[in-house]
């Protein structure tokens, strides 16, 4: 039902059961949030929203309140605009002053409002907190200092991650954010997904940086320096350079990478294509031996480790094939070595990608041969921004190039695997067409494309009907455990920690929108529709690596590099 | 210990949240503070992460996670007591103790916390020992009143 509103002295249509907030937007009336986190049910803690009603005699936080009939709205009166200036001058009050230092500079919504509301100056004056800086996580780096006590983590990790590691801990001036016990994040059931940097709106939250080891790297003549990056990153790193993405910059990437001093760069889809091809043969495995215990996809690290901790009955279900990022990796280090007659010690690899538990991932136990690591180093997408810049690179004026052999290429199931529900649908695809040696009905997809956080279908390939599952965020892992405890069997089970997949990863740029996100998705099925090379097996560049490299190379031709195994883990949960 | 949280959490429903202050304080009551094991134990009986339960706690003035020394001192630092000069007894006390409120010193015999009110305002400063309440306490009384409780703890 819409019924009009006075705003401002003007009239405008609200829509009943909606708050004062979206019927403003809607009528193109900006009002400045804080602790508001779109598709979350509000809190008006921050109180940055107020305006005033008339009538009544307090202001009214715009976000929670539902908009009525009689209402006569000001949003940017006298003392409204006081109201809020203050509320920003009491949170810089003992915010520190280090804004040019700041990892969110010029990405901080606090620094944003502050010139909004045209602070100038420093009004009111309180004692700075101190407190220890946690750098504990190999991914994630928690600045108290700099915390504005919003919430939008700690309601992040309940309600999206559900692995509930983040709480207000004590009270009034003391209140500070944290893990169980207020330890450090290492020791906490903290999953490293980052979905908590995606949302601070301060620099409190941020990734830890590899961009000075990397650098230190770049400078060693002794070393090779190699790079992978995953097949998100292109379209995400010209968002993150402010230059319109189209198919030709994949290829400029490669030339960007090898003119900051990279030897050989690689795409990490290669790596994807052998992970597909790899679960798919489990898969298989599995109905060979008429198993019917479910294969759980193992490769997104922040759904490993919560797996770990909070259901380690899944841990021997989870597949022990690596991730493709490290799957590259390990190529990287035997491999490449062996091309290049180095030691693989005397190989630096880089990753970029565009997820923030990556970095978590390198640093895993069975993530290394012979005590060296798969992976060296793991950038952001936002971390690769800052060492093209760093470097001076003009990058609307660089030539296409190729990347390096032998992983040079990949299908386009391997950028499929950037979305939720990509993973399984290659899988199948793959099986599909070893069995029909035609490529499968892309309507058959549709189920487990989009449609809430918990998606089944179920497949007919040969003999065998597989059923499957897409838990897409880890919401969906309710249902799925109901369900398996409701005696439903499943054969594949794909789950994705951030909704949507990699595509909605906390390692992107910050300049890229929830609806450049959704897009993302569209874009990377359209590409899959028209790629000549749409499976692992038609790839090239797969089949010189099976056929010939990792057959003929016998430290790694049994495949054993490509797999690894999990284990419970002890953390508060 | 752990086994007497058990038969405290065999009073209570598992899975209500309505509970979890209710549980807490009888833990405490029994326990003396509030132990990682304990808050690792209540969050799987009533479903939540430690990490609420510990966010929760520590809201609350009247939760410890040290076991509190011999002789637990409480100081009222609510308005009246504080207008009354509450901050010199709590830094007499730190003076003479050597310790921050809410630690327990090495020797396990004091330990001093800082609440908010105990309902004696006409009588504050209010400081209580064991429980038991001594109105209208002065800083220089505190020297000799620390120096009789700990004799009597170490001649027990």
């Amino acid at each position: 039902m819409l019924f009009t509103i006075q705003v401002n002295n003007k009239k405008i249509k609200a829509e009943k059961g909606e708050t004062i907030l979206s019927a403003l937007n809607r009528n193109g009336i900006i009002i400045p949030t804080l602790c508001r986190m779109k598709d979350f049910t509000p809190t008006g803690a921050c109180r940055m929203c107020v305006v005033e009603v008339e009538g009544r005699e307090r202001l009214v936080t715009a976000c929670s309140q539902p908009v009525e009939e009689w209402m006569k709205i000001k949003t940017h009166s006298p003392r409204v605009i006081t109201a809020r200036k203050t509320n920003v001058e009491l949170l810089l009050s003992n915010h520190p002053d280090d804004c040019l230092y700041c990892d969110k500079n010029l990405n901080c919504e606090l620094q944003r409002l502050s010139e909004e509301l045209n602070i100038r100056e420093r009004r009111i004056r309180a004692k700075k907190i101190k407190p220890r800086l946690d750098q504990s996580s190999p991914a994630i780096v928690r600045e108290l200092s700099k915390c504005i006590l919003c919430g939008r983590c700690v309601r992040v990790c309940e309600e999206v991650i559900t692995s509930t590691s983040l709480d207000f801990i004590n009270r009034g001036s003391l209140t500070h954010v944290g893990p169980a016990m207020d330890r450090d994040f290492n020791f906490s059931s903290c999953i490293h997904c980052g979905q908590c940097v995606l949302v601070c709106p301060t620099g409190a939250l941020h990734e830890k940086h590899n961009i000075s080891e990397v650098q230190e790297n770049l400078n060693n003549p002794d070393i090779i320096k190699v790079i992978q990056y995953s097949p998100l990153v292109t379209t995400d790193i010209a968002d993150e350079l402010g230059i319109k993405y189209n198919r030709e910059f994949d290829r400029i990437l490669n030339s960007i990478l090898r003119k900051i001093g990279f030897d050989k760069v690689f795409t990490t889809g290669t790596g994807t294509d052998i992970c597909i091809t790899e679960l798919a043969a489990q898969l298989k495995e599995k109905f060979d031996n008429k198993s019917d215990t479910p294969l759980f996809i193992s490769a997104c690290p922040a759904w490993v480790k919560f797996a770990e901790q909070f259901m380690p009955s899944v841990i021997p279900q989870l597949s022990t094939v690596k991730s493709p990022q490290q799957i590259t990796g390990v190529l990287i280090k035997t491999l490449v070595a062996g091309e290049a007659e180095v030691k693989p010690e005397k190989i630096f690899s880089v990753s970029v990608s565009p997820c923030m538990a990556m970095k978590f991932e390198a640093r895993r136990d069975g993530m290394m041969r012979k005590g060296i690591s798969d992976v060296d180093s793991v950038m952001t997408v936002r971390e690769l921004g800052r060492l093209i810049r760093l470097y001076g690179i003009d990058v609307t004026n660089v030539e296409p190039e190729p990347a390096d052999d032998p992983m040079a290429g990949r299908s386009s199931s391997a950028a499929l695997a950037e979305v939720s529900s990509g993973m399984t649908e290659a899988v199948i695809r793959l099986l599909l067409y070893s069995d029909l040696n035609k490529d499968a009905d892309k309507q058959l997809f549709k189920k487990i494309r989009s449609g809430g956080s918990f998606r089944e279908a179920a497949f007919l390939i040969g003999q065998n009907e597989v059923t499957t599952v897409v838990v897409d965020g880890l919401t969906g892992l309710e249902k799925l455990k109901s369900s398996i405890a409701s005696g439903k069997k499943y054969d594949l089970v794909e789950v994705m920690t951030c909704p949507g997949g990699c595509i909605n990863g906390a390692g992107l740029s910050f300049s890229t929108s929830k609806n450049d996100i959704k897009s993302r998705a569209k874009t990377i099925w359209q590409a899959d529709e028209s790629d000549a090379i749409n499976l692992p097996c038609k790839s090239p560049v797969l089949r010189n690596l099976y056929d010939k490299l990792i057959k003929e190379n016998k430290e790694i031709s049994d495949k054993k590099i490509f797999y690894t195994h999990f284990e419970q883990r002890k953390v508060l949960l | 210990m752990s086994t007497e949280v058990d038969i405290i959490l065999r009073k209570y429903k598992p899975g209500r949240r309505e509970d979890l202050i209710p549980l807490l304080q009888e833990i405490q009551d029994d326990n003396g503070y509030l132990s990682e094991d304990t808050i690792i134990k209540v969050g799987a009986f009533i479903g939540l992460s430690t990490t609420k339960i510990y966010g929760l706690a520590t809201f609350y003035d009247q939760f410890r996670f040290v076991p509190a020394g011999k002789i637990q001192i409480k100081i009222c630092h609510g308005t009246t007591c504080f207008l009354n000069g509450s901050q010199a007894i709590i830094n007499k006390i730190k003076e003479e103790t050597g310790l921050m409120p809410g630690q327990t010193g090495r020797d396990g015999i004091f330990s001093y916390d800082i609440v908010t009110c105990m309902g004696g305002c006409n009588n504050g400063p209010v400081v209580s020992v064991n429980g038991e309440y001594h109105p209208h306490i002065k800083p220089e009384q505190l020297p000799e009143l620390i120096r009789k409780l700990r004799y009597i703890i170490e001649n027990d």
